[in-house]
């Protein structure tokens, strides 16, 4: 039977730096990708691998019980598969080899070749329906197993995600989770300067869904809000995390705007990495 | 019904969407993990019968094409075997980009039934018909695209998609159609059958328009010239041992389809017929325009799909 793994609350913050350091070394190795909002994710795929929330193995990946993590914004491939390979789905080494020819671990995720991604993406807005598949799945299955989808807040402005935000609601889905990692910026700027989303937590709850907006880059707060989501019942749960674009690499959160599908060169790794600290 | 029909004494039969929606509520009782959903057009899709043999297995998703093919998708992902059922112009143009990325990328074990295709539905015009649906379809890589003649024919196609691992989009018509097939057509899935013997000219045809191309067979046998008719039911993977047969053993071939003229199975014959054995050919399709309101014969007639206009094309290739 798969269990959540939860580590040592002390070995949580060891593990983000250890993400980070994916995050940046395998982008820049592959001299192209997204490591800024591969950054913005990490406390929140920690938490959810690694701090007792996700019912996992990685010995049988697609095993009927599993819960399922689906990465709706795709271009946090290296994000997804930095967590996957700490998880031990595949080897740390494996992250070198990210969007070279032949490598499994392609620019964005492919369910057909990465033990443990769950739904192949890329194309925005997509992730969340294939959530609420798996979820009626579940109910039609009599399963027990939790749905757990992650979108960006740019990814939000998508007609479909609102096609699958009112069914989930209308349905009551308490065994679907999204996680809207909001960072404030899409490709070309500020998400409030081209299609603002606020009030953001009014327009879920309108659709029936329960919402908390928390600090996406504290531990203990992504905990306390899978927590709570795990509690609610009759009604899909949203939470909000407010996250930093390139956190934890100075010059990234400095820049936000700028480095939307860029990898550091060589030199800014090397910084970025001291800055890690791992 | 007449679909310019003359010759041929054939019954008229159900319309292949409701064949279509009697052989899936027969198979939900087979198959405990086909479940169905609906772009909210189930009484058209006749996938409501279904619907009410098994509720628990069903699931109206409403007017939201981009959400129900994601839905389907992620119940493939769980095991399931997903039918996707709308309009045909709706599911395959409205959420291309999620059948492209949600089910035909990651190869997800999705069935598209699309009804309504073509210009048989009549007065609703040209907003509702399916015209580009085979295109677009057998664009996707590892689709597989079934455009079944009649009902007996759509009963055996919903079995054999069912049967078959990974995508298929199956193209049903509005309209009551001729019986081309007696009870239980054969279907093999990228086998085409041949109706007619002949050695002067091969139509080919599928959908409503293999009726006619036997109604055109019997007026060109008037005239001494023995036609071939293959109804090439799928059109991917298509049969390119039967279009290579009668490239050699005929002297032209006509394709005939209720669809636009690029990218449906004309072009597909064309390019086997290309590589294989060149062979004069014409083809008796929409051309490329969109149609109108009207009657379904209305239509038919006024954009060239009659058994009258396969005869024309047969009868211009010989002649040259």
């Amino acid at each position: 039977m798969v269990q959540a793994r939860a580590e040592d609350p002390s070995a949580l913050e060891e593990i983000t730096r250890r993400l980070r350091r994916d995050i940046v070394t395998s982008t820049t190795s592959a001299g192209s990708g997204h490591p800024s909002t591969s950054l913005s994710m990490v406390e929140i795929v920690t938490v959810l691998y690694f701090g007792g929330v996700l019912r996992y193995d990685t010995s049988a990946p697609r095993d009927p019980g599993r819960d399922r993590f689906i990465l709706s914004k795709g271009h946090g491939a290296p994000g997804l598969y930095a967590v996957l390979a700490e998880a031990g789905y595949f080897s740390v080494d494996e992250l070198n080899t990210l969007r070279k020819l032949g490598s499994p671990l392609e620019g964005h995720p492919n369910m057909n070749r990465v033990p443990g991604v769950e739904a192949s993406t890329g194309s925005l807005g997509q992730g969340l329906s294939i959530g609420i598949g798996h979820a009626v799945a579940a109910r039609v299955d009599g399963r027990d197993y939790r749905v757990y989808v992650m979108q960006g807040d740019g990814e939000t402005e998508q007609g479909q995600v609102w096609e699958a935000v009112m069914y989930a609601g209308n349905h009551g889905l308490d065994n679907l989770t999204l996680i809207i990692d909001r960072n404030g910026y899409q490709q070309t700027g500020a998400v409030d300067d081209i299609q603002p989303l606020d009030p953001l937590e009014d327009k879920l709850r309108a659709f029936l869904w329960e919402v908390r907006t928390i600090d996406g880059h504290s531990l203990s707060e992504v905990a306390g809000a899978f927590d709570w989501a795990r509690s609610v019942s009759g009604s899909p749960q949203a939470i909000i995390a407010n996250t930093v674009k390139g956190k934890g690499v100075s010059l990234l959160e400095a820049t936000p705007g700028k480095f939307h599908g860029k990898p550091l060169t060589e030199g800014q790794r090397d910084d970025a990495l001291e800055e890690v600290g791992a | 019904m007449s679909f310019g029909i003359t010759r041929l004494k054939v019954e008229e039969g159900p319309p292949t969407r409701e064949a279509f929606g009697d052989a899936l509520a027969e198979l939900g009782g087979e198959f405990q993990d086909l479940v169905v959903l609906d772009g909210d057009v189930a009484n058209s899709t006749f996938t409501e019968r279904f619907g009410e043999r098994f509720p628990e297995r069903f699931f109206n998703v409403g007017i939201a094409e981009s959400n129900l093919i994601g839905i389907a998708a992620g119940l493939a992902g769980a095991g399931k075997i997903s039918v996707a059922a709308s309009f045909s112009t709706f599911l395959l143009s409205n959420a291309f980009d999620q059948i492209r990325m949600s089910i035909a990328f990651p190869n997800q074990n999705v069935k598209l039934v699309g009804s309504h295709a073509g210009i048989s539905i009549g007065e609703d015009g040209p907003s509702q018909m399916a015209i580009e649906d085979v295109a677009l379809a057998c664009a996707l890589p590892g689709f597989t695209v079934i455009v079944p003649a009649d009902g007996p024919s759509a009963a055996a196609a919903t079995r054999a998609m069912i049967e078959r691992d990974g995508p298929v989009f199956l193209r049903c018509g509005r309209p009551k159609v001729p019986i081309v097939y007696e009870d239980d057509a054969p279907l093999q899935v990228g086998r085409a059958n041949q109706l007619r013997a002949g050695d002067d000219v091969t139509l080919i045809a599928n959908g409503i328009m293999v009726a006619m191309a036997l109604d055109a067979a019997e007026t060109l046998a008037d005239d001494g010239i023995q036609a071939r008719v293959i109804d090439m039911h799928t059109v991917k993977p298509i049969d390119a041992e039967a279009i290579e047969r009668a490239a050699n053993e005929t002297r032209a071939l006509v394709v005939a389809e209720e669809h636009l003229a690029y990218g449906g199975m004309g072009s597909t014959v064309a390019m086997v017929v290309a590589e294989r054995k060149p062979t004069r050919m014409a083809f008796v399709d929409i051309g490329d325009t969109y149609a109108t309101s009207g009657t379904p014969d209305e239509l038919l007639v006024q954009f060239g799909l009659t058994p009258a206009a396969i005869v024309d094309a047969a009868r211009r290739l010989l002649k040259d």
